[in-house]
């Protein structure tokens, strides 16, 4: 140390600066400290907590579709258009759940302000003649589609428009009615048929025009398709009329119901019996079956179908709900109607069935007041409630199914229920168990989210989705463990110092090549490459490890003096001339061995064996995946042999064991749960991955563990469709819980792996 | 032999040979894409050939060979291929005809069988076009305004001269274009949003609007004059055209306008040959895509990625490193931040398409939302930062980031012997001043790693971009000379997205084959030089430790 030498020409002051300073100095470097730790802490945590965001921010987004459904009274008001005391035939809703229309059975229709019930508008519809209504039907609620039936045996169908206007910025919504086939009610049928008016009405838009059909209390059935065509010159609409010949049913029918697509028309009489007649056929209608819905004894109260027009509820004088659509008979190749489901029954008899808008949902009243809430697909009653005392007569539901209206029988008041009820599918059924959905022949697990059209039923099973991601993860593993962990133990404990330093940063640079690039590689080379070459498969797994091993066996015979020139650890480095010699007579010989054992075309002969074979398909996906997975696995496993103590090793190869032995006892032994927690770690890795089963494995979600077919993970389901679905649907929702369960696997599968290896660390400390 | 059995050598040779296959497959996979990649831009040779297959009429051949592969009778007789009966192993050959604009199609397979010998004669011309792929042909009239002006030996040199002058309006085109009209446009959308924004906050003076009418009229006639300048480059370069002969014979008529770049590959030497393929190559680098991103270059996508990764820097660097030396030296070590830290660590390994949906729902939906309502909402219902763009594509990827430079900055702090950080503690410096003087200085190497490790991750990274704010074609660079110039709203595009796309969607494969391998060298060049350098830094920082800890 130099001290400070007194200069001569000032006087000898100290050189610490004064106390003053020297305070402030304190403080300001205080200052600073504090600034440091509070700086650094708030920043630290602070990205702690973003990170834990995720967890808190998928899970929030999931929430809703856990959220039970929620019910209640709203409260009421009393009937709007009170005065006329004819019964209500129908209630509707409009779709900003605004405006209430109720048909009287007078003819009337009433529209009211669906929050006070003040009244709006009144409409009448053009009665003509008759004296009264005696049946009224409707089409699906979309169509916003009725028709009236009158006492002279005449129909009247009518649309209710509502057109929107925009007043200084502010919706004005005014409703309006049109006859699509003129204001004259018109016949369907014969006339001897229908003096006394039908008692049951359908009216359908379909292709080709209006279909009208009703059915008398005789059994007579009626039916006629009506087409429209505006004269190009006039702009006069030219109505065509063509009636369908339907034998009766001998019974009072109580309700008619015919499909959209004009395929079937059913009716259903007062035993509870269904008619199901193939009218495909306009000129001769045939029944095709007579089915005893309920069993005897029970009537049907309430039949409707749901949005779609493929589906029908059925509600029984015993309280029962349940649910039937056609199904394909494979032995007879017959359309059959058949019990899908039933839902929680009523106590009293079901008056009355409002199918949702746009799902596959409704609701139902029954006699005691009760109205409950379904949905179909999941399979689910998601709510019952108690709205009056007298039976429920008539129920309408908004298109926004957040708005419900209830009359009671036996009063004059409107009863108004709020609905939260944004995610009715997403039971644990309905995600994960077999689902009968329509039109097919059995309950399957399907996922096929995206729709065209509201009556679409959305398919959201994540089975077929987890099964792939295990699948694509499964054969990425069969071809990356061995190939991994083998590497680890001859790079870790046999392979020569010199070469281990080229050997380890080689394979973890493999790990930094972006996925991307591996699935384009394996979806436009490898897949098609495979497809010409399949014999190559099992000429490789055959040839490369038999050349491996014939090559060892003959380096042991050679002469000890060339063999001692080569240094032990040096053997991968000797087999890469083997093995590439190996895969160069592997690719070589393939067309020939495909002329020898597989008639010329492997992949013609699987198809014939019954294999199914996708260009993309789980092998190329393991492939790829695997590849991207070797690294992760080696470079940890790599450690954990590497950094078993020397002086075990050496203790057993003092004691005599060869090499292999050694390894098979001490290292593998010791090491085993670091290996295990690589493997562990590649697994996640692998069920994460996007990129490469988006690009090389044909994306379908089938339901299979072939190892020819495709599948679709996951990950990859995310990533096709989150970027096309809207913000907080069902969909939506269900994509974010597919990422929670991704998040959740992951993570707790790399802490159970990290966890084994603190503890191999700590074993190795103390060995 | 049963002796060599039972030693358990054949079980050592086995794990040599995993060891060897792995790699073989990393630098068979590496050299699969430097060959295809660098192999694209290279002038190849063109071969005229005659291909008559049984049963149908010969047909002139002309094109570029692009593989050829050994497949049995059978495959080809069970796709429909007549093949003779005794014949039970088919070669065919790959190759590009081009003039799709004529056939329809561009690449065509054919038997060799069938194929007679195979000439390169030196007057086959390859023009590269703007539209429609290339085109494979014989030149045999140069024409201006439908005159002809040069055919037989002058005419290539007179026809190279007229599709460079071409190539200069072009540009000059495109300068317009991009540059001067873009700028009006977006001065255009400015003075609209001003006038909104003034309405919705009902302060729109008469002053106020006269000046935004005024400004708006003088962009107008700005448009105007620059909108005079592009119609009179539009007919300039509309002048010239040449009279191709295509392999069917027919006389073809192409306008030099449409011409990018015009070779005679049987004709050039080795040394043209190199200057036509560093041609292609910077093309290829600096141009822009042309026909739904198949052909031309790769310039936004690369500058793209640059960005996105840049802004994804500054955020990640800081955050990680603050957050690593809370871990390490502030916070209190216990079973909790344990817990803590394996967590941290762990989201190393949790799916990157997590990474992404949180980014869309909370980035994108709630947070840029969010400031769509507060800041911009005169330009709702056009989303501003609610959709997907360059700053949340940053953001989720700073997040997926964070552990690499986390965990990489930690290891650096764990690194330093904790005599230097004793010896300053000793000389009276506070627990900050030991850290940021003595301490975080020298661990930088290890912060420096962590941020390379990450951006090499974040630039290969492509599941959770294509949810936060990629896109296959963006129409501007996110950086641009418009204030504030980095637009952190825009959409980008990315290479490992461009490959996907290209790769995947493009409605021609084989014609987008070439460019997708050339896009993966460019990315794995990145990221392999990225990850090197990483590793060297590394590997140093270990060696300076070591001794110093000795």
């Amino acid at each position: 140390m130099s001290a400070v030498a007194p200069d001569p020409t000032t006087p000898p002051t100290s050189w610490l600066p004064d106390r003053e300073a020297r305070e402030k100095l304190r403080k300001r470097r205080g200052v600073r400290d504090a600034v440091s730790r509070y700086g650094v802490g708030s920043s630290g945590i602070g990205v702690i907590i973003a990170l834990g965001l995720i967890f808190v921010y998928l899970f929030y987004e999931t929430l809703p579709l856990l959220a039970p459904v929620g019910v209640d009274v709203q409260g009421g008001y009393p009937l709007p258009g009170g005065d006329d005391a004819a019964e209500t035939l129908h209630l509707t809703l409009d779709r900003y759940q605004q405006i209430g229309a109720r048909f009287t059975g007078s003819g009337r229709i009433v529209f009211f302000d669906a929050e006070t019930g003040g009244v709006r508008s009144e409409l009448q519809v053009p009665l003509g003649d008759a004296e009264r209504i005696t049946a009224f039907g409707r089409s699906e609620s979309r169509r916003s589609l009725f028709v009236y039936g009158l006492s002279d045996g005449s129909v009247l169908p009518l649309k209710v428009n509502y057109r929107q206007t925009f007043v200084a910025g502010v919706r004005q919504i005014e409703p309006a009615l049109s006859y699509p086939l003129g204001e004259q009610p018109i016949r369907i049928g014969p006339e001897s048929a229908t003096a006394d008016g039908y008692t049951a009405l359908a009216v359908v838009e379909g292709r080709g025009g209006y279909v009208v059909s009703g059915g008398t209390e005789s059994g007579a059935l009626a039916m006629a398709l009506f087409s429209t065509r505006t004269n190009m010159m006039t702009g006069e609409a030219v109505v065509t009329r063509q009636d369908f010949r339907l034998p009766s049913i001998q019974r009072p029918v109580r309700q008619v119901l015919v499909n959209e697509s004009l395929r079937n028309l059913f009716a259903i009489d007062d035993r509870g019996q269904l008619f199901s007649f193939d009218i495909v056929d306009r000129n001769n209608p045939q029944l095709i079956e007579q089915v005893d819905l309920l069993g005897t004894g029970v009537r049907v109260t309430a039949a409707e179908f749901l949005v779609g027009y493929r589906s029908m509820i059925v509600g029984g004088s015993d309280g029962s709900v349940s649910q039937w659509f056609l199904v394909r008979d494979e032995a007879t190749g017959r359309q059959e109607m058949t019990r899908i489901r039933n839902f929680r029954s009523h106590d009293a008899a079901v008056t009355y069935i409002e199918p949702e808008y746009s799902r596959k949902g409704f609701l139902t009243g029954d006699d005691s007041g009760t109205v409950a809430v379904h949905y179909a697909t999941s399979s689910v009653t998601l709510k019952t409630l108690s709205v009056s005392d007298g039976p429920v007569e008539r129920l309408a539901i908004a298109p926004t199914n957040a708005r419900a209206l209830v009359k009671p029988a036996n009063s004059d008041r409107l009863e108004v229920l709020a609905l939260d009820n944004p995610h009715p599918q997403t039971s644990l059924s309905g995600l994960w168990g077999k689902v009968w959905y329509e039109g097919r022949g059995e309950p399957a697990y399907v996922w096929q989210s995206s729709s065209a059209d509201d009556a679409f039923e959305a398919k959201l099973s994540l089975v077929p989705l987890s099964i792939g991601t295990l699948k694509a993860a499964f054969f990425a593993m069969l071809l990356a463990t061995p190939l991994a962990v083998m590497g680890a133990i001859y790079t870790a404990y046999f392979m020569s110092a010199p070469m281990r330093k080229i050997v380890k940063p080689s394979i973890e640079l493999m790990e930094a090549l972006p996925t991307v690039i591996l699935g384009f590689l394996a979806g436009i080379w490898l897949a098609p490459y495979v497809e010409n070459n399949l014999p190559i498969l099992i000429s490789g797994a055959v040839l490369i490890p038999s050349s491996i091993l014939l090559a060892g066996f003959a380096f042991s015979r050679l002469p000890g003096q060339i063999r001692n020139r080569i240094p032990p650890g040096w053997e991968a480095a000797m087999l890469v001339p083997v093995v590439v010699l190996a895969g160069w007579l592997v690719v070589t010989t393939s067309p020939w061995i495909e002329v020898t054992f597989f008639d010329g075309s492997m992949r013609q002969w699987l198809t014939d064996v019954g294999i199914p074979y996708d260009q993309r398909n789980a092998l190329i996906v393991g492939m790829a995946m695997g590849f991207a997975v070797i690294p992760t696995i080696f470079s940890i496993a790599e450690d954990a042999v590497f950094n078993v103590p020397k002086h075990l090793t050496q203790g057993s190869l003092a004691l005599g064991a060869t090499p292999w032995q050694t390894v098979m006892g001490v290292v593998l032994l010791t090491a085993s749960p670091g290996i295990f927690s690589a493997i562990m770690i590649g697994f996640g890795r692998a069920v994460g991955e996007t990129m490469i089963v988006l690009m090389a494995s044909g994306n379908s979600p089938i339901v299979n563990f072939s190892i020819f077919e495709g599948m679709r993970t996951l990950a990859a389901n995310i990533a096709v469709e989150l970027p096309e679905t809207a913000v907080g649907s069902t969909h939506f929702r269900v994509l974010f819980l597919s990422a929670l369960v991704l998040l959740f696997f992951t993570f707790v599968l790399n802490t159970a792996a990290e966890m084994v290896r603190q503890r191999l660390r700590q074993r190795y400390a103390s060995l | 032999m049963r002796q060599w059995w039972n030693s358990g050598s054949p079980w050592i040779w086995l794990n040599g040979g995993a060891v060897a296959i792995s790699m073989i497959m990393v630098f068979g996979l590496l050299a699969l894409i430097l060959a295809r990649g660098f192999g694209t831009f290279w002038p190849h040779a063109v071969l005229e050939t005659r291909y008559s297959a049984p049963g149908t009429e010969p047909t002139r051949v002309i094109g570029e060979l692009r593989r050829s592969e050994t497949l049995t009778a059978q495959v080809m007789r069970d796709a429909g291929v007549v093949i003779p009966q005794d014949q039970t192993l088919v070669i065919r050959h790959l190759i590009k005809t081009g003039n799709r604009d004529l056939t329809g199609r561009d690449f065509v397979y054919f038997l060799d069988d069938f194929l007679e010998e195979w000439r390169y004669p030196e007057n086959v011309t390859v023009l590269e076009r703007r539209e429609w792929g290339d085109f494979y042909g014989e030149p045999l009239r140069l024409l201006e305004h439908d005159r002809v002006i040069a055919q037989g030996a002058d005419l290539w040199p007179e026809f190279m001269a007229r599709v460079k002058r071409s190539n200069r309006i072009f540009e000059e085109i495109r300068a317009i274009e991009r540059g001067a009209i873009g700028d009006i446009n977006f001065a255009m959308e400015r003075v609209r949003l001003d006038r909104r924004r003034a309405e919705l906050r009902n302060s729109l003076t008469p002053d106020q609007q006269q000046a935004l009418d005024a400004r708006r009229a003088e962009l107008d006639a700005q448009y105007a004059v620059q909108k005079q300048r592009l119609d009179s480059l539009y007919a300039d370069v509309r002048r010239d055209a040449i009279v191709m002969r295509a392999a069917s014979d027919q006389e073809v008529t192409i306008r030099l306008a449409d011409i990018v770049k015009a070779w005679q590959p049987n004709n050039m030497s080795i040394p043209a040959k190199v200057a036509q393929y560093a041609g292609n190559f910077f093309d290829f680098i600096f141009g822009y895509p042309r026909e739904a991103n198949t052909e031309g270059g790769i310039f936004p996508a690369i500058f793209g990625t640059v960005t996105m990764v840049l802004v994804m820097s500054i955020m990640v660097a800081p955050f990680g490193v603050l957050a690593a030396i809370y871990l390490r030296e502030y916070a209190r070590q216990g079973p909790l931040l344990r817990a803590i830290r394996i967590s941290v660590y762990n989201l190393a390994g949790v799916p990157s398409i997590v990474f992404g949906v949180f980014g869309l729902g909370f980035f994108v939906y709630f947070v840029g939302g969010g400031i769509d309502r507060m800041f911009y909402p005169e330009a709702l219902p056009a989303p501003t930062f609610g959709t997907p763009g360059l700053f949340w594509a940053s953001l989720t990827l700073a997040l997926l980031t964070l552990p690499v430079v986390i965990v990489s900055t930690e290891e650096g702090l764990a690194r330093i012997p904790s005599t230097i950080r004793q010896g300053s503690l000793a000389l009276g410096a506070t627990k900050g001043e030991t850290l940021w003087k003595v301490v975080v200085p020298l661990a930088t190497p290890a912060m420096m790693t962590g941020l390379i490790l990450a951006i090499a991750r974040a630039a290969g990274e492509v599941a959770p971009l294509m949810l936060v704010g990629v896109v296959k074609l963006a129409p501007t660079l996110p950086i641009d000379g418009n204030f504030p110039f980095v637009h952190l709203e825009r959409k980008i595009m990315h290479l490992g997205f461009h490959i996907y796309d290209v790769g995947f969607q493009s409605p021609n494969a084989e014609a987008a084959e070439a460019l997708v391998y050339a896009t993966a060298l460019i990315l794995v060049l990145l990221i392999v030089l990225l990850n090197l350098s990483a590793i060297t830094i590394r590997n140093r920082l270990r060696e300076r430790y070591r001794s110093e800890s000795d």
